[in-house]
């Protein structure tokens, strides 16, 4: 087992004919993903690399394939819509790689998710999902890759892994493999202000989810999700957690690019969080060197 | 939907300072002036006082007088317009009461004055711009704010009796004097939000047509926020007159750069003078850049490994003062042009004594990092320390171009090991 994608996974690609769709989807194939079919409105009929179905609408890709994940390499200004077509053809595993959605697209696209989930809840269907957007991606080793991460760092294995930045999600992974550890799956949640899944919802499913022994989770300083994410550890978690958290010396009061920082309640800096996870019984790597030690350490 | 406005969540907003939410810079944000800001307000319906920019005193003096004939009264303010707030306090806000002639002799002592705000830092931002504007007697300032709230993934309005001052002030020391609601983006903002806030500030002391004043300036103001797709609006103070009227006095507005495919005028609404010149080359360029205080330059992809980066320099770094002096993050695409162009920045920066590359390659490849440091080390030499930490996709072929190359490059294993190289390259402990 894993979670989210294995061997049952039947993918399409929206935007399979752009730049970064064709790349990956080729990257994905490769690596074994069943990649059944690809959506570009107006170029419905075509065939990508002469053998992946190209769709106009993924409602007719999913009547067509019986596909039941998407991953979404449509560019921004069509990303959000992307996301809604997926969700409203019934595909219950979205995963958007897209990096610039404005975040006023994406408050609609979490609100609609969210009332699809409360009714698919609610009539006992299954729970449809969102990950990302701005992510590497979900990755089960040996049996599906979805997404931009390296596939060849990987090794099928128990340690779970969750990450709100992509490259710290490799580092994780390429430390985990140095030292022999396969992973059951790891999952990028993505960087932006709203999106799909959380800590919470990720760590739910590697609780319940047999194969996975033991989490390793990687967060960044501003907003709440690590604080959410150790709650849930306090009150649910019997696997161990290993955590680091990024941005420990972000320097207070430094401009750093043009944001305007806001800081809701005590929340949201790197010693809250910290201490959250402390306090729920995660181990909190000293450096992002020590990640996969630190997990290393509690499991045997 | 919407809830009620929970009091003592405290928002600080902190412009210009602090790390953004999630990153070191993955979010561009972009600044306007408060008198564009206004232009956006009027274009909405949010009640704001009369006023014209002005470049020079004379244009400064020219719009003084057509103010006073168009409102009747000599009374102008004089504002400076720099991109930071806390301009009244910093001597950039002065009243003219005496019509054209004062306004020009306060214009000549604004423009071109290097304004210190609490926002600018000590080094301060020089005035280039005025505002020349209706003056207004006002019987209350109040603050209103607006913001993604990305917990509750709702618009967040607070508003505060303390207008006027810092409101980083207010959240800090008196929380509870900061209301809020959540607005809930599907069915917008609900009148009833508007009139809580209304009467949580006490707006019936100024009568009920300013209730219903207020509720239409924050209805406008939503529309603004979204339409325009803002990240962040502030008007403080939002004043109360004697006649009962609400006016945004001030208007500070960034917007979310995710969304300037479908805002073509932002890039009009941009001043160069206000941007980091070099952040401005970096961004011109592709790449995102962030200048720190220290001595290493970073070449990194990716804004969770810059910060993890940052971490683990100044774990091993601390004792010996070895700090990050920038990064550039060449993110996930970037072709060997650009790699070239950031190494090339972080060469010719004066502050950098010895430069780490951190590159775990997804997307970016290996090779392509490599060829690009080799590139821009040839052109301009390299004369500082180098350790490169490569990982990921094409990691051998990027080693080999590394190795072939002739320079002196310290290869390390692991970021911890690179750190450790770096420290003992500044602090000449490196053998
Ligand atoms: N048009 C105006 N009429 C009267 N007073 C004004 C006007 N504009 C600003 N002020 C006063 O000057 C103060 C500072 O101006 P403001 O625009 O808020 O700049 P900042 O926030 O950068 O200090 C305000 O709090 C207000 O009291
Ligand atoms: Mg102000």
């Amino acid at each position: 087992m894993s979670i989210l994608v294995g061997k049952h996974t039947k993918l399409i690609v929206q935007g399979i004919t752009g730049g970064a769709g064709s790349f990956h989807a080729k990257q994905m194939i490769e690596y074994g993903t069943r990649v059944v079919g690809g959506v570009t409105p107006t170029r419905g009929g075509e065939t990508f690399e002469g053998k992946v179905p190209v769709f106009d609408t993924v409602n007719q890709a999913v009547k067509a394939t019986g596909a039941n994940a998407s991953v979404i390499f449509v560019p921004p200004p069509g990303a959000a819509d992307a996301i809604l077509e997926a969700l409203s053809a019934g595909i219950e595993l979205v995963i958007a790689i897209t990096e610039g959605i404005p975040v006023v697209d994406m408050l609609g696209v979490r609100r609609v998710l969210e009332a699809m989930q409360a009714e698919a809840r609610a009539s006992g269907k299954p729970v449809p999902r969102l990950v990302g957007p701005n992510c590497p991606g979900v990755i089960t080793p040996d049996q599906c890759k979805i997404g931009i991460m390296p596939g060849h760092i990987h090794k099928a294995g128990h340690v779970g892994v969750v990450s709100r930045s992509g490259t710290l999600t490799y580092e994780a992974v390429g430390q985990l493999t140095a030292l022999g550890i396969g992973q059951s799956t790891c999952v990028g949640i993505g960087g932006d202000p709203v999106s799909g899944m959380d800590f919470v919802d990720v760590l739910e499913l590697f609780q319940a989810d047999p194969d996975t022994h033991g989490v390793i989770m990687i967060g960044e300083i501003g907003g709440g999700a690590e604080e959410r994410g150790a709650q849930y550890i306090k009150e649910k978690m019997t696997k161990p957690v290993a955590a680091f958290i990024a941005g420990t010396t972000a320097p207070p009061g430094k401009r750093m690019g043009h944001a305007g920082a806001i800081i809701s309640g005590g929340k949201g800096t790197a010693s809250a969080k910290i201490d959250a996870l402390v306090a729920a019984g995660a181990k909190v790597a000293p450096t992002p060197s020590d990640m996969a030690t630190t997990l290393q350490s509690m499991m045997s | 939907m919407g809830d009620p406005p929970r009091q003592g969540d405290v928002y600080v907003m902190r412009e210009g300072c602090s790390p953004p939410g999630p990153t070191l810079a993955t979010v561009r944000l972009v600044k306007i002036h408060e008198y564009q800001g206004k232009q956006i307000f009027a274009k909405y319906g949010v009640p704001v006082p009369k006023g014209y920019p002005a470049f020079s005193v004379a244009e400064a003096e020219t719009a003084a007088k057509k103010l006073a004939t168009e409102t009747g009264s000599p009374v102008v303010v004089v504002k400076a317009q720099i991109h930071a707030g806390g301009r009244g306090k910093g001597g950039g806000v002065k009243v003219a009461k005496g019509g054209a002639s004062e306004a020009k002799v306060l214009a000549e002592a604004i423009l071109g004055m290097q304004l210190v705000t609490h926002q600018t830092g000590p080094e301060g931002q020089k005035v280039k711009r005025l505002y020349i504007e209706q003056g207004l007697e006002m019987v209350a300032e109040m603050y209103l704010g607006m913001v993604v709230d990305r917990d509750s993934r709702r618009i967040a309005f607070m508003a505060s009796t303390e207008g006027g001052v810092e409101i980083e002030k207010v959240a800090e020391e008196t929380p509870e004097k900061i209301l809020t609601v959540y607005v809930d983006p599907i069915v917008g903002l609900s009148a009833f939000q508007a009139r809580e806030l209304a009467f949580g500030l006490g707006l019936m002391t100024y009568g009920k047509e300013t209730v219903a004043k207020f509720v239409r300036l924050m209805s406008a103001l939503y529309e603004a926020f979204t339409k325009e797709d803002c990240s962040l609006l502030e008007v403080n103070p939002l004043a109360i007159l004697k006649n009962g009227d609400v006016v945004a006095l001030d208007a500070k507005v960034t917007f979310d750069d995710n969304a300037s495919f479908r805002h073509k005028a932002w890039s009009d609404l941009q001043d160069k003078d206000e941007e980091d010149p070099i952040e401005l080359e970096a961004a011109q360029a592709g790449l995102n850049y962030v200048s720190l205080d220290g001595n290493v330059g970073c070449l990194v992809n990716g804004a969770g490994l810059a910060m993890a980066t940052m971490d683990i320099i100044k774990h091993a770094g601390r004792a010996h003062g070895v700090a990050p002096a920038n990064f550039l993050d060449v993110g996930g695409g970037a072709t060997q042009e650009q790699v070239t162009k950031a190494f090339s920045m972080i060469l010719k920066s004066p502050k950098v004594k010895a430069i780490f590359v951190n590159i775990f390659g997804g997307i970016m490849k290996c090779d392509v990092i490599a060829n690009g440091v080799v590139a821009a080390a040839k052109e301009l030499g390299l004369k500082v320390p180098l350790v490169v930490r490569l990982e990921g996709t094409n990691v051998e072929l990027g080693r080999k171009i590394l190795s072939e190359s002739g320079l002196a490059i310290q290869a390390a294993t692991t970021m911890a090991d690179g750190a450790k190289k770096i420290v003992d390259a500044v602090t000449g402990g490196a053998k």
